[in-house]
């Protein structure tokens, strides 16, 4: 066996590390980016590292750095940054049937779940575990690797918009959800998922036009 | 200093929780066939969201069009001719760049 890690014969860690690698590039780049605002914002350099291991999601540590920059206060950083993460409820929800172990190891396994290792791990409407752990842990490692190097080294590294890379994301999002959309039920839910999101995304704060999108999927519980 | 250290320790708690809620609460538990079918849906749902804020959030909420779109664009294309993932987001990187070395 070349493939220990996949017994069943499904896919096994290193094809979610293999999957994940395109936007492992793009993560690692934005961890520097991370760090670079994260210092800047009087963050120091121990924390932003800290808070890349421990809250894991790009966009609210953004979120929480630019309001601390700005002197918007802890509550007003906190409150964005949860409401950000909010999506990860649902997204964890998800995966929930395919995690295994005690409490303990399922929480913790969970803490893999990011918006690309959870798009890239979808398998016929289920979540892939080691496609799951591949891509988390890789992008983990990018992320977090990135800010060390941010907080470290900043100045020395390019900003990642001028390579384009800040359009690496919508174009994976894209590319799964092509791959996603088998069936009238599964378009009508994508489209209702992107018309929430451009209706509210004037008028809501940042955060609660995907949390809202998640409503899309009630189209799927007709069936029964 | 001390806000920096509050405001990690509560956003990481906080996202800690709310990534680790869902196996906690549901286990190993079946749900409901109502309840399946709408995860199922989940994916395209979020993943359309995903596609849209990206693609046009501002940095501080509402829209901005920028050199992403021409990206996206070029991933579209790139899809239509059946691009595997990595050359597809090459092309939306490289066409952003360009766009923003030309503009």
């Amino acid at each position: 066996m070349r493939h220990p890690t996949r017994p069943s014969g499904g896919p096994g860690y290193l094809d979610g590390v293999r999957a994940a690698a395109p936007i492992g590039v793009a993560a690692f780049a934005f961890g520097v980016s991370f760090g670079v605002l994260a210092r800047s914002a009087g963050m120091g350099r121990l924390a932003p590292v800290v808070m890349s291991l421990t809250t894991f999601a790009g966009s609210a540590q953004f979120a929480a750095a630019s309001i601390l920059a700005a002197g918007g206060g802890v509550a007003a950083a906190v409150a964005a940054a949860v409401l950000l993460n909010l999506r990860y409820g649902p997204m964890g929800l998800s995966a929930a049937s395919t995690l295994e172990g005690p409490w303990w190891r399922r929480a913790l396994t969970a803490q893999l779940v990011v918006d690309e290792s959870w798009a890239i791990a979808q398998r016929d409407g289920r979540i892939d575990r080691h496609l799951l752990v591949g891509a988390g842990l890789l992008l983990a490692v990018g992320w977090v690797g990135g800010t060390a190097v941010g907080v470290l080294a900043g100045d020395l590294v390019a900003d990642p918009a001028s390579l384009g890379l800040d359009a690496a994301f919508p174009a994976l999002f894209l590319a799964l959800l092509a791959g996603q959309i088998k069936g009238r039920s599964r378009l009508l839910a994508a489209i209702g998922g992107a018309l929430i999101a451009l209706a509210l995304m004037p008028v809501a704060g940042p955060g609660v036009p995907i949390i809202a999108a998640s409503l899309a999927c009630l189209v799927g519980a007709r069936r029964s | 200093m001390t806000a920096v250290w509050v405001t990690v320790a509560a956003v990481g708690l906080a996202t800690m929780a709310i990534k680790a809620a869902g196996t906690l609460l549901v286990g190993d538990r079946t749900l409901p066939p109502r309840a399946q079918g709408a995860l199922e849906h989940l994916a395209p749902a979020l993943l359309a969201a995903l596609v849209v804020s990206q693609a046009l959030g501002g940095s501080g909420g509402g829209f901005a069009i920028d050199a992403r779109l021409a990206g996206l664009a070029a991933a579209a294309v790139a899809l239509v001719f059946r691009a595997p993932l990595l050359l597809v987001v090459t092309v939306a990187a490289a066409t952003a760049a360009l766009v923003r070395a030309l503009a």
